[in-house]
């Protein structure tokens, strides 16, 4: 088990480095567009959402690739 | 370093095993009849955003656009998770009891401010700022409420029935929900819609402020809760709670594997359920809008006693079985549920069709042998495009058969939601039990939960798939399924002393 947990450790640093880059790739084309609510939308995705997802998932992964939630 | 309080034995000697059922229940209605006013002020600012905009926001000014927008979105994603952070360490630092006292009075008190702020013709764009402001409170008291409410309760219950004592506090949001909802049919139905339109939306605003008043003496005469005294006894509070739940990498693991493990999954169902199924049913499948909320309404009614069912439950099997069963249901479940609710509104054969002209409107009524009607509206705008508007009324049979298939999407998210306060509590330690359990829990419901509508409507459109919406919380709750059966440790039953 405490393997397994480390190898999802990886995959939760992959989800969150891969969400990170989808976020910012959307956020800036809704940042670019006409829409007013768009471009909110994308300030508001790109500056508080997307550091805090991805920085969320990437610190999980991290301590669970480190073995801190291994049963001991 | 600690304070300098000499560490003496607690003098209150409580045993919350031993705990007076009278006093228990006390602390129960008190928690949650305070909970509820809240949800129901947060909501009813939702429920009437149309209503608003026209009062506060001048068309087709960007600047109104923006403030609306930031009305909206800001006081679920970013005011709540900061209400959290706020209230959490005062509710650590100086009281969990007098910490959601504070949070009512400032939700109440903003709520019915917003009764009485003048309108956009009268003071401005003076009137858009106020409300924001007023909405932006509303979602910073709201953020350090729950925590409070379910710290308070469990920290009172017996270890053996936590589950089943905090599940009254999981009820309360679906209640809020289904009180703002009759308040605000109750109000146009006795004055009017036009009335209600021009003034009579101020109503349910300002009864907040007289349930705001009774909640508040209701709770002011409560005892702060026991666990909580007996730390200030001693002297072993939290200096910085904020510091503590961020700095010890044993609570922030803790933080992260709730977050993951349990709340997100749990916030995109409870939203879907809730929130996305009416946009799937008025949106996608055109059912006429009151019919459809009426259905919605039941199947919440229905299935709100399962949020202390699921809650018991899980005091005999565990939080974290319960909280996965219902994950893992929906997850498998999601799709068949909302292919069915597509299946039995088509059902019909069509028996009759009548075509009329109604004031340049070409009006098409479809009636099925099942009772279905179907009205579909052309309009031709001035430039010659047409549009063309369908409204369902479904047949009886399929207004059952909607009601079964939201119930049985609620049902899910009660198994997932019923225990969470019961585990959030018995995660973290009592000193910082307010701080560490509120962030999670606010910034995962609302930044994921919250979304969860917003996004599966946006999967919908962009894709033009009846059903890509729902991926969106069937791979959130998977997610959280994996992470949770792998790593989640189960706390049925822990004892909550440090």
């Amino acid at each position: 088990m405490n393997s397994i947990k480390r190898l999802f450790g990886l995959l939760w640093i992959a989800l969150g480095l891969y969400v990170g880059y989808d976020r910012i790739v959307d956020s800036v084309s809704k940042i670019g567009s006409e829409n007013l609510e768009n471009r909110i939308f994308g300030w508001v995705v790109l500056l508080v959402l997307t550091p805090l997802i991805t920085g969320g998932l990437c610190l999980f992964g991290y301590y669970a690739f480190k073995g801190e939630y291994d049963e001991r | 370093m600690q304070p300098a309080t000499p560490v003496s034995p607690p003098s209150t000697n409580y045993d919350n095993n031993a705990v007076d059922k009278r006093k228990l229940w006390r602390v129960i209605t008190a928690s949650s009849v305070g909970t509820v006013i809240e949800w129901y002020d947060f909501y009813i600012f939702g429920s009437l955003a149309i209503i608003l905009s026209e009062q506060f926001f001048p068309p087709g000014n960007p600047t109104a656009a923006f403030l609306s927008t930031l009305a909206t979105f800001g006081a679920g994603f970013v005011a709540r998770p900061f209400g959290a952070v706020v209230f959490g360490r005062l509710g650590d630092r100086i009281g969990r009891k007098y910490t959601f006292l504070l949070t009512l009075l400032l939700m109440g008190g903003s709520t019915f401010a917003i009764a009485l702020i003048p309108g956009y013709a009268v003071i401005g764009t003076l009137a858009p700022a106020l409300l924001v402001t007023l909405r932006i409170v509303q979602g910073l008291a709201l953020g350090g409420e729950y925590g409070g409410a379910a710290t308070y309760v469990a920290e009172h219950a017996p270890d053996n029935q936590r589950g089943r004592y905090t599940s009254y506090i999981q009820t309360t949001a679906t209640v809020g929900l289904l009180v703002s909802i009759g308040v605000i049919l109750g109000c146009q139905a006795w004055l009017g819609k036009t009335v209600f339109a021009d003034w009579g939306w101020r109503l349910p605003f300002a009864l907040s402020g007289i349930l705001v008043v009774v909640s508040y003496f209701i709770r002011r005469n409560m005892d702060e809760s026991p666990l909580f005294a007996e730390l200030k006894q001693q002297g072993t509070l939290s200096k910085s709670p904020l510091r503590e739940s961020f700095s010890d990498p044993k609570n922030l693991r803790l933080m992260l594997i709730a977050m993951f493990g349990a709340i997100v999954g749990q916030g995109a169902l409870w939203h879907t359920a809730q929130f996305y199924s009416p946009i799937f049913v008025t949106k996608i499948l055109n059912v006429e809008f009151v019919t459809a909320n009426q259905l919605v309404a039941v199947a919440l009614l229905l299935a709100t006693p399962f949020y202390v069912i699921f809650g018991a439950l899980s005091d005999r099997l565990g939080r974290k079985a319960v909280m996965m069963t219902g994950l893992l249901l929906a997850v498998i479940g999601y799709y068949p549920i909302y292919h069915g609710m597509d299946s039995v509104v088509a059902a019909g054969t069509l028996t009759s069709q009548s075509v009329q002209n109604v004031d340049g409107k070409k009006i098409e009524t479809l009636q099925y042998d099942n009772g279905k009607v179907v009205t579909n509206t052309t309009t031709v705008a001035a430039g010659g495009q047409s549009t063309v508007k369908s409204e369902v009324q479904p047949a009886t049979a399929t207004k059952f058969w909607l009601i079964a298939l939201i119930f049985i999407q609620v049902l899910f998210a009660t198994m997932a939601y019923g225990p969470i306060a019961a585990f959030l509590v018995e995660l973290f330690p009592t000193k910082i039990r307010y701080t560490s359990l509120s962030i999670p829990y606010h910034f995962a419901n609302g930044v994921f939960g919250g979304c969860s509508p917003f996004v599966a409507t946006w999967l919908a459109s962009m894709t033009g798939s009846k059903f890509a919406g729902i991926y969106y919380p069937m791979g959130l709750a998977a997610l959280t399924f994996v992470v949770g059966m792998v790593f989640l440790k189960e706390t049925k039953g822990k004892k909550l002393r440090d």
